[in-house]
Parts: C-alpha cells; structure tokens; sequence
C-alpha cells in the first residue's frame, strides 16, 4: 500500500533577552548551579511576575516574520504540573489567546514551494534542569524563567524532507531576526514532531504519536523516517496505532514509548491572575514591523536577482544572515559580472575554513578585497587552485595578503611548456600502465597522470597545461 | 496610662515631644503581651517575641517613627519566620522582605511579634485553622475572634498590637475587626503591593490596615499604599494623604443600602445595630436609600469557585523540593514525598480547598464551574459600578453575626463559609471596604459597620467612617481582660 506521512512540528527557542521572562535575572548560559536565581524564578511564597517587554516585542517579531496575525489581547495562563524543575509547580505560559496565530512560512522542497501552516506563536518560562547523581536528584535553576517562544506548525508537511526544511528556514528566520541562538546543543532551540500516517488519497487523519528527545535536525528526520516505517509495519500487520508520547534514541535509532494518552496529564489551564492581560497596539505591531530585517528568503531571491547566482547558491549563501552580510560584501568587490566563480570560493573553502573553525565567513578575517585578489591570481592562471586553497589558510592563519604569501612560499604556477613536458615525460614513464589505459580508451586515466605530475611539482603545475601536454604525448606516441 | 493603650496618632504625638520613646512603646507592648497573650492567644511565636532593631530614623518620610506594627503570618519578613500558620511551612524564613515591610521600615516602623495568628493561608473566617491552635476573641475569650486575620484583630482589640497588618481575600480584615470591635480596611485591588504576601487567590488578595481607630488605619494606608513595580496588578495611580480625608461631615453624601445584605440568615439584633448606625449617619446630614444588588446570592458560591481555583495552584509550589515541611518518612519516589509531605504538612481545610479547586479547573468542568464563575462575577461588579453611578458609599453590615463560640462551626464548612456572605462581594468587585465597631450586642460582643465605596475611593471610605466615629464612642470601648 501507498503511505503518506502528516507531520506537525512543536519548536521550543530560548529568547536572548538579557535578563529572564518575569524577573531580572542573567539569562547567560553556563553559569554555575543556581547563582543566577532570585525568589521570582525561585517560585517563593510571595514573590510575583513581571513580565519582560523585550520579551513580548520579540515575539511579536517573530510572528510578523512568521506572516501570522498578532492579537490584539493577549493574556498568559498557568499550565499547572508537578516536576521538581517547576518551582511554583505551575508554568506560566498562554493557553486560548497566544499571542500571535496562522501565519505561514514558505519553504521549497526539491525545488518545488510549499506552505506551511503556522497555528500559533506563544510565550512561556522554560523549567530548570534536574541533575542526577548517583542515588540523588540534583535540581539547577538557572535555567527557570528563561523566556521560551513556542511556534507550533500546522501539521503540512508530509515527508522527513519537507520537516527538514521548515527546521532550516525557521531556524534561519529566527537567527535573521536576532532574538535566538537557536543553538539545539546548548538547548535554545528544541523540537518535538506529531507523526501520523494515512493511505495516499485518503483525508482523515490516522492516530498520531508525538515524538520527543531529538537533538539535531537530523535526529529530527532520522526520528521521523523511523517513526514512519514502524507505523507503516504496525498498519500492514493489521496492528493498530496507539497514540502516545515517544522518545528518539539516537544511538539505538529508534523511538520508544515514553506515556501513554490514557497517562496524558489534565494541565488545569485557567488565566494568570498575577500578571493582567495585555494590549498590544496597532502602533506597536507596526513600529515592530519597520525593525524587520530583510528575511532569507527575500534575500536568497535578491541574490539571484542582484548576482545571477543560481537558487542553490543563493540558498546557501543566505541561510546565516551574517554570512549572507559578508558574501554580499565578496560579491560587491568582485567586479567580474559573472559571479559563479565568487559563489563557489564562498560556498566551497572558505565555508570549509569556517566549519573547521566553528565560526562565521566573517570571523575569518579576509577583506572581501583580498579574497578578490587571491582569486585574480586563479583566474590569471598565475596560481593553481590547489595552491590557492593552500593560500586562503595561510592569510587565515597568518592575517597576511595573497601576494606575499605566493612570493614567499615560490607558488607562481609552472605554465612554461618546456619544465613542464620534461616531468610528464618523466611520469609517463614510470607509470606505463596509466598510459596504456588511456591510449586504450579510458579517458579518465589521464586524471592520474595529470595528478602525478601535480604532485612532482608541488602541486605548483598549470593542470589544464599538463593535460594539455600529456594528452599531445600520448596521443602522439 | 500605659503607652499600649494609646493608638498610634497618640503615640506619634508623643515621641515628637519626646514623652516617649520607641523603646519605652515596645517595652510597653511587651510586656502586655507577656500579660494578656497567654489568654488571647493572638501571636504565635509568644516564647520569642521579636521586633527588629528599632531604628533612628529621623527622615521628614518616617512618619510611623518608633511605632510597632504587627504582622500576619502570611506577609514575607526577611530572615523572620513566616509560615501561613502551616506545618507545611514549618521553619520558613524568606529571604526577602514584602513590599509593605520594606515601606513600614522605611517610614520608621518596628516590624513587631513573631507574628499574629490566622487560618492556615488565610482559609477560614475564625483562625481555629491554624497549625498553632486557635486566637481567643478578647471580649469573651470563648468565642473566636473571627478570621482569618483573627490575630492581628485580637491582638489590636486587647491592646497588644497598636497596628497591625492583615490580609483580605473574603473578609480576612473586615469580619474579625468587627467581631473584635477595631477597624479593618480592605482597600481596593491593585492599591496596596501584593508582593511579599503569600498568595491565598490572588485575583481577590489585599494587604490592609487593622487598628483602634480610623486615623490610625489612614496613617498605615499612607504608608503602605502605592504602585509597585513588582507586582503587576498594582496601579499607578497618585496615593492622596488619607489623613485629610478625616472630616466631621457627611452633609449631603449619598448612602445606599441594599435589600439583600437584610434578609434571612441576618441577626436581628445585628440588623437593628446597623439600622440605629444608618439612622445615626442619616442625623449628621446623609441621605440614605434602599437599592438592589440582585447577584448577591451568587457571591458566595462565585467566590468559593474562584478562590479555591487559585489557591489549589498557588499552593502547588509547597512541595518540599526547596523549602518548608518535608515528610520525615523514607519514601520510594518524588510522588510519594509530594504525597506524604503535603498530607502530612497541610491541615484539614487546606486539603479541601485544593480539592476543590483541583476540580472546578478539570478537563470538562472548567466551561461549567471557573469560566462560569468569572462571568458571574463580572455580573457582581456590574451590580456595584450601577449603584456608584448615583451614590457615594454602600452601607452594610460586615458580618450577619457577631463572634461565634470557638468549635461551634468547625464540623460545618459551609456555616463557616456563610459568615463571609457580606464580605466577599467586595474582594469579587476589587472595590474597598472598611469595617468599624458600631455597637454591642447584649451579651456585649462588638457589632462592626461595613462601609464599601468604588474603586481607589478609600477617601470616601475614611470620611464617612471617621464622622462615625467623632459622634460615637463604640470605638473606644476596650474589652476586659
């Protein structure tokens, strides 16, 4: 039979205010155990909330970014369950009136658009985090009260894929707007996905399990393709699909049931009489509104439409917004109109460079002016561009220019036909057998010769040179 | 005369002559204590009275200088027990000081008594809730001095208090300063800081002034009144000076009396007090007039829906993970610690109000009991906002008895819960309300006037209670002890 998977995504994002949702305390991640809490956070007898504006205002952002409506009233609820990381046993979070809903994020899978439905956008505190050592329970609440944004989806997207790429645009939306970290390995950022299947055709909805404890998108789309293959197993063995709670093991790579719906807890949602409910103006969503950064998508569009860069490429070089400001700035001072050559430096070493470094194009410290140069020596085939990578890391590593560092390390490529031709003489006779290859038909055993003859010399050879001349040798022979 | 028999104007007015000293009042009040308390059994810590240092301050702000003002259970004093009269609470110092105790000591008030006695988290209307036994009503010490504030009441009436501060959710205030024959003021929601009192509902919860007499409870609301920025159901509106509003002269005010406060479940005797009160106001120029406020019926099943609803989360957080009562038991898991702790830490009342408000915000009946009761509650606001339209003050009384014999009620919660039904129509309104003694009954137990006005008009409140009072004496009469 033909499945189809319905997936709905629940995102959790630390806001990066400097100072909790409803007290004043640091929100730095990493501090010491409990140094950063107050009787607020603490959930003491007495102690009230006070809501952080900044807080609001970025989820206002964010649902403008979103394409949702803001409401105009907005009020938050107590969520009420006991957990030792919950000090007032009760979580303030917003239940009937959130303050932003249906909104929308357009993604793009395997080339083709698709819409994604957003239901809500809510803000809530987030809980401390429980310590187990030994035969004790330890509980750090530094962490409790930091402000959480919920964004939960509409359940549209139906492959692992189109999960993926929602993640991807969302989270770049979010970083575009400055107001997350997003970073899933400190836990700014936290998924969990509701997964259902139904027989391709058919619109009621199958019984859903919802999937928690993944901690990278990818453990998101690992989590969901296992998800669908056991419950594509269960419904053709004739099994039915029980709805409950499951948690991603990403070693064992599978899902395991957590709780049951028959255990799902009654959170006795009813209004915070704490904290009164709020206005939000016309004035201020639109005040809001102007402090809207151009979004990814509409610079990824821009790229293409500014550089001829292809949607792939634009794509790439606009899902950091930092990145996309450095890219800009390489492609602005390069002056060639074709651009391609510019993107694939970006897209290629110097994306390398900066994964290696676990930092940003940016953080690199290569003026625009200076990659145009190293890149001028390529394209003047003065440098191979195996040498030119080996450059890029030499001006990383020591701040110099291109210049000084090809005169420096001797690495003007080798064009002149004459020492050329005696080194491909040499190789083609020490490697008879590639020769033969070739002579023979196999075009691609000229690949090993022109390497060869790279690797004699220092990898400082013209390579189009050298296939030129081994291919006139050989064939010649 | 004993320095604790005066109020605080009087006391004020004599550590500016230097008559007194701050030190010879805590002396005094001491030793009172040390007399009387054993009887009334108003504060729970007798064995070891406590004042904080009694401080110089000589700032032109330190209007309560060298006046001792006593404090609920239930009001946060940094690094001093506070504890709802709860085991659940045994041993708690917070680590902070209320907004209130923070405004007291800057106006050079010494904080007094470990501390006045109540309803377990301010739940009942008598103070035999309390995990530290019950307070003894001063005017016969074998009826309850009403509650929850009960203790800060008695404490006042017999003189072992010269101020005190209590808390009003139903009545917490009012009901006991009538039953002990002081004044009580609620003042109006959002007036007076919440942070720092430990919340009972706090959609309905306010501090306020418990003294001997009105002036006493203006100049307290002069200092603890005011917008604070911690608690943000407070308002940012200007505090007047409620001393001024103390004028003999309630020419031409309008009074309004509603039929509903006067029908069955009153006592006559009552009925005929607060008739002879009316007609005393009437004599002094007011004019008076019967009105309706036809939700009043509701009021009580409203408030117990909504009170209960808040208070079982409020008292969520007391779970033994970082403070108060933890079960001495060994136990097997976190459910049975949080079982165990809070069977064993909470008291018999307690338990049945989270109960009950465990169950009026369950899945499928939260549309029929709290967002019902929210609706109905507007209904008892709209009530008032109508008559404020064409009056000045609402004339009431504050209770439909006087004092009650201590055990009388215990075994029926809902007599208990009868005894707020004239009070708890203000808390639901968030309008204030002052309770002021307006005569005896014949076995001589104090009968208390309830005055309630709109929204942030404690003034009007304070210039009706204080004509009252310059034209009768029932506020001076002092129980014998």
């Amino acid at each position: 039979m033909n499945y189809e998977a319905v997936i709905g995504l629940e995102v959790h994002v630390h806001l990066k205010t400097k100072t909790k949702a409803f007290c004043g305390c640091s929100t730095e991640f990493g501090k010491e155990p409990n140094t950063q809490t107050c009787p607020v956070c603490l959930g003491f007898p007495g102690s009230l909330p006070v809501l952080n504006k900044l807080a609001l205002d970025y989820a206002i952002k964010t649902g403008i970014a979103l394409n949702c409506q803001v409401s105009e009233f907005t009020k938050f609820d107590r969520k009420n369950y006991f957990y030792p990381d919950l000090p007032k046993n009760y979580q303030i979070s917003q239940y009937d009136l959130p303050i932003c809903n249906d909104g929308f994020l357009d993604i793009e899978v395997e080339g083709q658009p698709k819409r994604i439905n957003i239901k809500r956008v809510h803000l809530e505190e987030d809980a401390g985090k429980l310590i187990h050592k030994e035969n004790k329970s330890l509980v750090d609440f530094n962490r409790c009260g930091i402000p959480l944004l919920e964004i939960v989806s509409e359940p549209d997207m139906n492959s692992p894929q189109e999960a993926y790429e929602y993640l991807t645009l969302l989270k770049s939306t979010l970083e575009y707007l400055e107001i997350s970290d997003c970073d899933m390995e400190k836990g700014s950022l936290r998924c969990d996905a509701n997964i259902s299947i139904r027989e391709k055709g058919v619109t009621v909805l199958g019984t859903k399990t919802e999937l928690k404890n993944m901690n990278s998108f990818k453990g998101v789309k690992d989590a969901l393709e296992f998800e669908i293959q056991r419950q594509v197993k269960m419904l053709e063995n004739g099994e039915k699909i029980i709805q409950d709670t499951r948690l991603w093991n990403a070693q064992k790579q599978e899902t395991f049931s957590m709780r049951s719906k028959e255990e799902a807890k009654d959170y006795r949602y009813f209004p915070e009489p704490d904290l009164p409910p709020f206005i939000i103006s016309k004035e201020k969503e639109a005040q809001l509104k102007k402090s809207i950064p151009e979004l990814p998508r509409e610079k990824s569009a821009r790229f293409m439409r500014d550089y001829g860069l292809s949607n792939y490429d634009a794509k790439i070089l606009t899902y950091s917004k930092i990145d996309a400001l450095y890219a800009e700035e390489c492609l602005k001072a390069y002056a060639n109109k074709e651009k391609k050559l510019m993107a694939n430096w970006l897209i290629g070493p110097l994306f390398s460079e900066a994964n290696n470094r676990g930092c940003n194009l940016s953080e690199l410290k290569i003026a625009p002016d200076n990659l145009v140069k190293l890149i001028g020596f390529v394209e003047r085939e003065e440098i191979s561009n195996l040498s030119a990578k080996t450059v890029l890391t030499e001006m990383i590593n020591s701040g110099n220019l291109a210049q000084s560092i090809i005169q420096e390390k001797n690495l003007i490529q080798i064009s002149d036909s004459g020492s050329l031709e005696a080194i491909a003489d040499e190789i083609i006779g020490a490697n008879p057998k590639s020769a033969q290859d070739y002579q023979q038909g196999k075009a691609n055993a000229i690949m090993f010769l022109v390497g060869q003859v790279m690797k004699k010399s220092g990898g400082k050879a013209n390579p189009k040179i050298v296939q030129e001349i081994l291919k006139r040798r050989l064939e010649n022979a | 005369m004993e320095k604790y028999n005066l109020t605080a104007h009087e006391l004020i007015e004599q550590i500016s002559k230097k008559e007194a000293s701050a030190q010879e009042v805590a002396d005094s009040l001491k030793k009172r204590i040390l007399d009387v308390d054993p009887k009334v059994k108003a504060y729970v810590r007798i064995d070891q009275p406590h004042q904080t240092a009694i401080q110089e301050n000589n700032a032109p702000t330190a209007v309560l200088k060298g006046i001792p003002v006593s404090i609920k259970d239930n009001i946060c004093t940094d690094g001093l027990n506070t504890e709802c009269c709860s085991k659940i609470l045994a041993g708690f110092k917070p680590p902070y000081d209320a907004t209130v105790i923070k405004k007291l000591k800057a106006a050079g008030a010494t904080i007094f008594g470990l501390k006045t006695n109540m309803d377990e988290f301010a739940f009942g209307s008598s103070t035999e809730n309390s995990y530290f036994g019950p307070t003894h009503n001063p005017w016969d010490l074998e009826c309850v001095p009403g509650g929850s504030s009960g203790g800060c009441a008695a404490a006042v009436a017999a003189d072992e208090a010269i101020l005190a501060l209590g808390s009003d959710t139903g009545g917490s205030i009012r009901q006991p300063a009538a039953f002990c024959g002081v004044v009580g003021l609620k003042p109006t929601y959002g007036r007076v800081s919440r942070y720092g009192l430990i919340a009972f509902a706090s959609s309905l919860d306010q501090i306020g002034p418990l003294a001997k007499d009105t002036r006493d409870a203006a100049l307290l609301m002069n200092v603890i009144a005011g917008f604070d920025p911690l608690d943000s159901t407070s308002v940012n509106i200007e505090v007047p000076d409620y001393t001024k509003a103390l004028v003999n002269d309630v020419k031409g005010l309008r009074i309004a009396v509603p039929k509903e406060y006067f029908v069955e479940g009153i006592d006559p005797e009552i009925k005929g007090t607060i008739e002879e009160a009316i007609n005393k106001l009437k004599s002094l120029g007011a004019e008076c007039k019967d009105v309706s406020l036809p939700n009043t019926q509701y009021a009580v099943p409203v408030y117990y829906i909504i009170a209960t609803a808040e208070a079982s989360s409020n008292l969520a957080r007391f779970d033994a993970v970082q403070y108060g009562y933890r079960t001495a038991d060994r136990v097997k898991n976190l459910i049975e610690m949080y079982n165990r702790t809070r069977g064993e830490g909470f008291g018999e009342e307690a338990k049945r109000r989270v109960i009950l408000g465990t169950f009026a915000l369950s899945h499928g009946y939260y549309d029929a009991y709290y967002l019902r009761a929210l609706k109905v509650r507007t209904l008892i606001k709209e009530d008032f906002d109508r008559v404020f339209k064409d009056f000045d003050c609402i004339l009431t009384p504050t209770s439909p008895t006087a004092a009650f014999k201590i055990g009388e009620k215990v075994k029926d919660p809902l007599k208990m819960y009868l005894s707020d039904i004239y009070t708890i129509s203000v808390n639901l309104a968030g309008i204030p309300a002052i309770s002021l003694p307006c005569g005896l009954t014949k076995k001589g137990l104090p009968v208390g006037l309830q005055i309630l006005a709109k929204p942030f008009a404690e003034e009007m409140l304070f210039r009706m209670a204080h004509t009252y009072e310059q034209n009768t004496e029932w506020h001076k009469l002092k129980p014998k002890l």
